[in-house]
């Protein structure tokens, strides 16, 4: 099963590496990985997808645990939580119905076109990793360019949090 | 006080207790033994190769309880290291490894002997640290003693460039008493109603097995194990890594249990309806198959680190929690409860168990003329007065020195587990040794094992630590030949020791004593003569049976009751079974 698993990390070099190591070290699988600092600039937040039987999740989770960066962890999916991703997609806009054919379909998708030249598009796509599933096929596979998306990250919903 | 980085390190070691340092020096940290030069409280032992120093610190470790420490130098040295390390990851056992670096502006530059100490030890340390600035050096290094030694024990790696042992700059230093990390709890205490339920387990068994491994005595916890065991009348099975926090030769040990642990051992394991199991990891050569693994227990599980705790057995009552602590509890909650044990159950159970054991599954056939390896260990055995801390090498001889030396106190057997590595038993014995240096210390071994180390003999003879080596010869690779033997058709593959050395002349050669032995009649006095010569170290040269194997043994893809037992033991089986006397 699909697991979101949200992570409060020491922000120390080194830190991603002893993390992404354990996932490759024990063969788990790693769908996704996000990492950014948070408003406390000695804290990273980090959000993996993974997947795995019960057993390996709970491996997974002890195992992260484990680790001295590791600072707290929640595994989301069996809470109440919004995940998001965001993508860029550049794709070719040449002449006018194509113009107009990519704009609808962003629209339909609440995209925004944040680049324009005279021959591409960029978009920018926020939302489920299935939503971006379905812009890029929606798109016609010619006319996709470059695809850039950043992993999926999560959040709690309501009052609680992954805090200190 | 200003003190220099390096000077910080050795006054960091004398405030935190360290008295022996195991190292190499090396262009990284000749700052750092510039400094040693000049005190006396930290004594440093010269190794001749960083694996050495590692394992002779990790000897120290297991046998003191006290983290051991080392110093080596940058790429080589780091790298040198590693096999060290790795060994006393797997078996838990704490080290701080101080390993030296190129100066921080030249980290990445590929500088001479730059190795990312950090990036290669990280996958076998518990923790690891770049020191990236002196203010912070005192404090790392409390960080790396309080890491490696609390919760589940390990080895740390404190990188430390050039550039912060420089002698010129000084800062303030203070001892830091205490650390904090908020990242890191190691303080678990096993949950009061999980273990109530225990207790109700423990009580309502018909067929009960205690199982205990190394975490007792990583956790000093033998005391409260024996009062527990006797308190109960229960059997106890323990690990490799657990030999010895129960006493060897007390009736309710029935033997290690395992790939080459007893039958009566595997057999209750096959058999109970409760495990108790503490401090012990369900390492694969003691499951086997875990499809088969005791198909008719629940589960207790005990162990400091949530991740050992259904990690490949499920646990029916998970006690997360200090193996000491614990077993005070259950001790208190036993002392208060109203239920009681099924002694008819026990004395039933007892009874099947001692009809196992009346095979004795360890027998072994003599041969005339030659040396049993088996015989080797019990005359060690006797002439220690089973009182002698003893190392070992890994193969064949680690499992007979298993079998056949009747631990009965902890921190004696000193071996490599969990990694298994050949060349752990010299350097570890000298580490013991200088623990203990009114002690006798064996390294038991192999001619290929020993031949890893080997050139600490040399460290032996200068710091005068008199260690036996008690080397059964069988000219062979003698674990992977009974592999070959058992599984590929007596195809023996590169694993005959041709042009071995002259281990008398080399032991010579090194300043120590040499004494060959070839003849079962001459086992005795030899062995009674290297304990006797206390201020030497004697290498005895066993030249054992060579197509000894070791047994029982359980082979891949095999329950605990399928185990294969010696050709003598199969005529022993058939004649109880005839009679009528084993179940
Ligand atoms: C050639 C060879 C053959 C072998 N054959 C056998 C065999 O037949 N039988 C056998 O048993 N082994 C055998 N081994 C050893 C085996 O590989 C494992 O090393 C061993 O079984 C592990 O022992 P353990 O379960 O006690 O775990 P250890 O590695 O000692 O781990 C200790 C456990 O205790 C926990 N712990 C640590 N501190 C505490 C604490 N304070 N409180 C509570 N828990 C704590 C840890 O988290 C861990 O789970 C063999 C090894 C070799 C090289
Ligand atoms: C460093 C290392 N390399 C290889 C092995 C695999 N191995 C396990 S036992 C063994 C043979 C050991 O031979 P010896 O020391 O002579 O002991 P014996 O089994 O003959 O008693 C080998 C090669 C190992 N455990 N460690
Ligand atoms: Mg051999």
């Amino acid at each position: 099963m699909r697991h979101i698993i949200s992570l409060l990390v020491e922000n120390e070099a080194g830190a991603l590496s002893r993390i992404s190591g354990l996932f490759s070290a024990r063969g788990y699988n790693i769908e996704s990985l996000t990492v950014a600092t948070t408003e406390d600039h000695t804290l990273s937040r980090m959000t993996i997808i993974t997947t795995g039987s019960d057993r390996i999740i709970e491996q997974i989770t002890k195992q992260l645990n484990k680790l001295v960066d590791v600072v707290k962890l929640q595994d989301f999916t069996e809470g109440n939580f919004i995940e998001r991703e965001m993508m860029f997609v550049k794709v070719k806009a040449d002449g006018e119905s194509q113009r107009a054919e990519v704009k609808r379909l962003s629209d339909i998708f609440r995209a925004r076109i944040i680049d324009v030249t005279d021959t591409t598009f960029c978009i920018e796509l926020t939302g489920a990793g299935d939503k971006l599933d379905a812009y890029i096929k929606a798109m016609h596979e010619n006319n996709i360019v470059e695809v850039v998306r950043s992993g999926s990250m999560g959040i709690m919903r309501g009052e609680k949090a992954l805090t200190l | 006080m200003e003190l220099s980085g390096s000077e910080i390190i050795i006054q960091f070691l004398k405030d935190e207790g360290v008295k022996h340092l195991f190292g190499y020096p090396g262009g990284a940290v000749l700052h750092i033994y510039d400094a040693l030069q000049k005190q006396d409280d930290v004594e440093h032992i010269l190794v001749r190769h960083e694996q050495g120093a590692t394992h002779a610190a990790d000897g120290y470790a297991r046998a003191t309880g006290k983290p051991g420490v080392c110093l080596v130098t940058s790429g080589p040295g780091a790298t040198n290291a590693i096999t060290g390390i790795a060994t006393a990851y797997m078996d838990s056992i704490p080290l701080v490894v101080l390993t030296g670096q190129v100066p921080s502006h030249a980290i990445g530059s590929d500088a001479f002997q730059e190795v990312d100490a950090v990036g290669v030890s990280r996958p076998c340390v518990k923790h690891n640290f770049l020191v990236k600035d002196l203010n912070k050096l005192a404090e790392t290094l409390k960080k790396a003693f309080y890491v490696a030694t609390t919760g589940r024990p390990g080895p740390v790696v404190v990188d430390i460039p050039k550039d912060i042992t420089a002698p010129h700059i000084k800062i303030p230093y203070q001892y830091p008493e205490k650390i904090e990390l908020r990242s890191y709890n190691p303080n678990f205490k096993g949950h009061p109603r999980q273990i109530k339920r225990a207790v109700e387990l423990i009580l309502n068994a018909k067929r009960p097995m205690i199982y205990t491994g190394g975490g007792i005595i990583l956790d000093n916890a033998s005391e409260e194990l024996r009062n527990f065991v006797r308190k109960l009348g229960y059997p106890i099975t323990q690990t490799l890594m657990g030999l010895g926090a129960f006493p060897g030769t007390d009736p309710h040990f029935i033997g290690m249990l395992g790939m080459h642990g007893t039958y009566e051992a595997n057999m209750a394991m096959h058999e109970c309806d409760v495990l108790i199991c503490i401090g012990a990891r369900f390492d694969d050569r003691i499951t086997g198959v875990t499809s088969k693994f005791c198909p008719y227990a629940q589960v207790i599980h005990i162990d400091i680190d949530p991740a050992s705790i259904s990690k490949t057995i499920n646990a029916d009552i998970p006690i997360v929690g200090g193996a000491k602590q614990v077993l005070v509890e259950l001790i208190k909650q036993l002392d208060q409860t109203e239920l009681k044990v099924d002694k008819k159950a026990l004395d039933a159970w007892w009874k099947t168990i001692k009809s196992w054991q009346s095979q004795n599954s360890f027998a072994y056939e003599q041969k005339k003329g030659l040396i049993q390896p088996q015989a080797a260990i019990e005359e060690l055995y006797k002439v220690t007065n089973g009182d002698a801390y003893i190392t070992s090498d890994v193969g064949q001889h680690q499992m007979y020195a298993a079998q056949f030396y009747h631990f009965d106190e902890p921190r004696r057997w000193i071996n490599s587990g969990g990694l298994g590595t050949m060349g752990f038993g010299l350097p570890a014995a000298m580490g013991v040794k200088l623990a203990f240096p009114d002690k006798d210390v064996a390294c038991v071994t192999g001619e290929g094992s020993i031949q890893m180390c080997i050139q600490e003999l040399s460290t032996c003879l200068q710091y005068d630590l008199p260690v036996k080596i008690i080397n059964l010869n069988n000219r062979y690779l003698g674990m992977v030949r009974q592999w070959q033997e058992f599984f590929y058709e007596k195809r023996y593959s590169h694993v005959y020791m041709d042009s071995l050395p002259d281990f008398v002349k080399l032991a010579e050669a090194y300043g120590h004593v040499g004494i060959l032995v070839e003849n079962p009649d001459d086992l005795h006095d030899a062995m009674v003569e290297a304990f006797k010569l206390k201020d030497r170290t004697v290498f005895l040269d066993i030249i054992t049976d060579q197509e000894a194997n070791v047994y029982p043994m359980i082979s891949a893809g095999k329950a605990h009751n399928e185990m294969d037992i010696s050709p003598l033991q199969q005529k022993v089986q058939a004649s109880l079974k005839a009679k009528g006397e084993l179940v």
